[in-house]
């Protein structure tokens, strides 16, 4: 029997794991029928799963979490029972801006914390001449890329809101926001950076990889009511999004899935703009190889829901004023990613699988093999650029010290 | 006061032009005085934030949704808060909103039954103009057939020497011999009279 699903999406690189499960045959395998519907916005993603439209969805990673506070205007409550993979962002600056940074530090590269200290100074001479302040564009408020932009502002000694404005720009339209001088720069999920670049628009001047490595981007957001009522095909669904994870995760097939990503159904984009996010040539030639590449599908549990992810964003919520912070707040944030339904599927078809739900984050400053359900399981390294420690044991302690 | 009595302002974001003077139309027609079209997203905070609607209409394409919620969420462009129209109990009618490819917010404190009628009048507007936009697509795919079909009797008339209506008998033949419709087999005929140079000598 075939179970039909209609899933949403965004064209964005980082939808690949469920692209491929459709177009590779994972899917029907485990015999599911899935009609992925291209979207324009996630609150068109969050209308549609809120009607029932979507059994599941493609979704920013935060946007569960949100939804079970009640920060959205329905009371749909979703779930993350799957990662659909780490890294995918990068921020790129305008050509105008990437020039001052580089007069006053020789900044290059792609390193955050040399970013964040070029465009402090940067910031530090427009306050002291009194020059407006410059525009940031992100995706939606509640994002990895609103919450890494923040957090990496924040630890190189810039305000954000006050020194640097963050607006909400469709990703489709940043590229021409920077080429038209709108905004100074961008955190975005690829291709978007790569189309800047390639329009003359802007340079990548830093990644997510680097700001917060073997960090959540995108997850698989599934309506709760209908998890529990269809747990055999949320199941089936999940051992179909990991061979699919499996087979985006192999380089040899980097070339044939950026060429099905590009195609006209999904983000109709050529796929040398898809490519250097998979094959990790976006961060150049000089990138160090293995740990810290720019987008992970499959390798080091990419597709885990740590909760000590969905606790971070929590923490950046509470930051941003969106939600105060109480005890059984934390408690819905935490439950809102569902690690105990990835381990039950994927110890039944023998995937090594982390023991803990939640791991202390900037604790692995390299690749280690860790305690699994079987087999050996590779994690990290998984360090914020700045140092910083994210213990979820020591989350009030956490959200204390956040100085803005 | 005067505000209870007069309908609420309402403001159409659609950057089709067509679909957003028939929404217009009739909510003027129903009696709506303050209507105000945008079909430019360029500067959208400012002209919010100069109309300061009661009721916002917005169609699903519109990739500036996530911006605009934002904008009403933060409340510095608009001066009242504006939330999701539908209301959270409502799942009906933001069903029939989402199929139909609309979505509306509303300022805080107006009463629901006082912009129902709005909702209704854009979804069904907009389903109209759907209905309108699938008609025309295949009357445009009907016209687009009978060419074909008129190009291939013409070069089965040259090249057999028959009159008109033995070679649509001939081409129905071959369809139904080989099962597909007249249209394809007239349009493979099309293409390989193309192909082979034969087309307008």
């Amino acid at each position: 029997m075939i179970t039909e699903l209609s899933a949403g999406f965004l064209p964005l690189t980082d939808s690949a794991i469920l692209i491929a499960a459709k177009e590779r045959g994972f899917a029907e395998a485990e015999g599911i029928a899935l009609n992925l519907v291209r979207e324009t916005s996630w609150a068109n993603v969050r209308d549609k799963l809120a009607v029932g439209q979507f059994e599941i969805s493609h979704a920013l990673a935060p946007m569960p979490i949100a939804a079970n506070l009640g920060l959205t205007p329905f009371d749909t409550r979703l779930i993350a029972p799957m990662a659909l993979g780490l890294g995918g962002n990068a921020i790129t600056v305008s050509t105008a801006l990437l020039a001052r940074m580089q007069d006053r530090s020789g900044f290059s590269g792609l390193d955050a914390a040399a970013a964040g200290r070029a465009l402090a100074d940067v910031v530090a001479s427009g306050r002291a001449s009194g020059g407006k302040a410059l525009q940031f564009g992100v995706v939606h408020p509640f994002s990895g890329h609103n919450f890494e932009l923040r957090y990496w502002l924040s630890a190189s000694g810039i305000t954000p809101d006050s020194d640097i404005e963050i607006v909400i720009l469709p990703p489709s339209l940043m590229a021409d926001a920077l080429a038209s001088g709108q905004i100074d720069g961008y955190c975005v999920g690829e291709p978007w950076n790569s189309i800047g670049v390639a329009r003359g628009a802007g340079r990548i001047i830093t990644t997510k990889s680097s700001i917060w490595a073997s960090s959540p981007e995108k997850v698989l957001a599934v309506r709760e009511d209908w998890a529990r009522e269809n747990a055999e095909t949320l199941h089936a669904l999940l051992r179909a999004l990991y061979r699919s994870a499996e087979w985006c995760g192999q380089p040899s097939n980097h070339f044939e899935l950026a060429t099905l990503l590009g195609s006209s159904a999904y983000l109709d984009q050529p796929a040398e703009f898809i490519l250097p996010a998979l094959d990790g040539s976006i961060l150049g030639a000089s990138a160090p190889g293995g740990g810290r590449d720019f987008f992970q599908p499959h390798a080091r549990a990419a597709t885990f829901p740590w909760q000590s992810h969905a606790l971070w964003f929590y923490s950046q919520m509470v930051r941003s004023g969106y939600v105060d912070h109480s005890v059984a707040h934390a408690e819905t944030a935490r439950q809102s990613y569902r690690p105990d339904i990835y381990r039950t599927v994927m110890t039944g078809i023998g995937v090594p699988v982390p023991s803990a739900n939640s791991k202390v984050e900037g604790a692995l400053t390299e690749t280690i093999a860790v305690g699994a359900s079987s087999k050996f399981l590779y994690l990290g390294p998984d360090g914020f650029f700045d140092g910083a420690v994210f213990d979820p044991d020591r989350l009030d302690a956490y959200i204390a010290g956040q100085t803005d | 006061m005067a505000m209870s009595e007069r309908l609420p302002s309402v403001l159409i974001i659609d950057e089709n032009t067509t679909r957003a003077s028939i929404i217009e139309a009739g909510l003027s027609a129903a009696g709506h005085s303050q209507v105000t079209v945008i079909n430019e997203m360029h500067g959208i905070a400012a002209k919010i934030a100069l109309h300061e609607p009661d009721v916002i209409v917005i169609d699903l394409e519109n990739p500036n949704r996530d911006m605009l919620e934002n904008i009403f969420q933060l409340s510095r462009a608009v001066k009242r808060p504006i939330a999701m129209f539908v209301d959270r109990s409502d799942k009906e009618a933001m069903q029939s909103a989402i199929d139909a490819g609309v979505s509306a917010y509303v300022v805080d404190g107006l009463r629901q039954e006082r912009v129902k009628s709005i909702l209704d009048m854009a979804i069904s507007r907009f389903n109209a103009f759907s209905r309108l936009e699938r008609e025309l697509e295949e009357a445009r795919g009907a016209l687009e057939q009978r060419k074909v079909i008129d190009q291939a009797k013409g070069l089965i008339m040259k090249s057999r020497g028959v009159d008109e209506d033995t070679a649509y008998k001939l081409l129905r033949k071959a369809a139904m011999n080989t099962n597909r419709k007249i249209v394809d087999v007239a349009e493979s005929l099309v293409m390989s009279a193309r192909l082979l140079g034969d087309e307008g000598k």
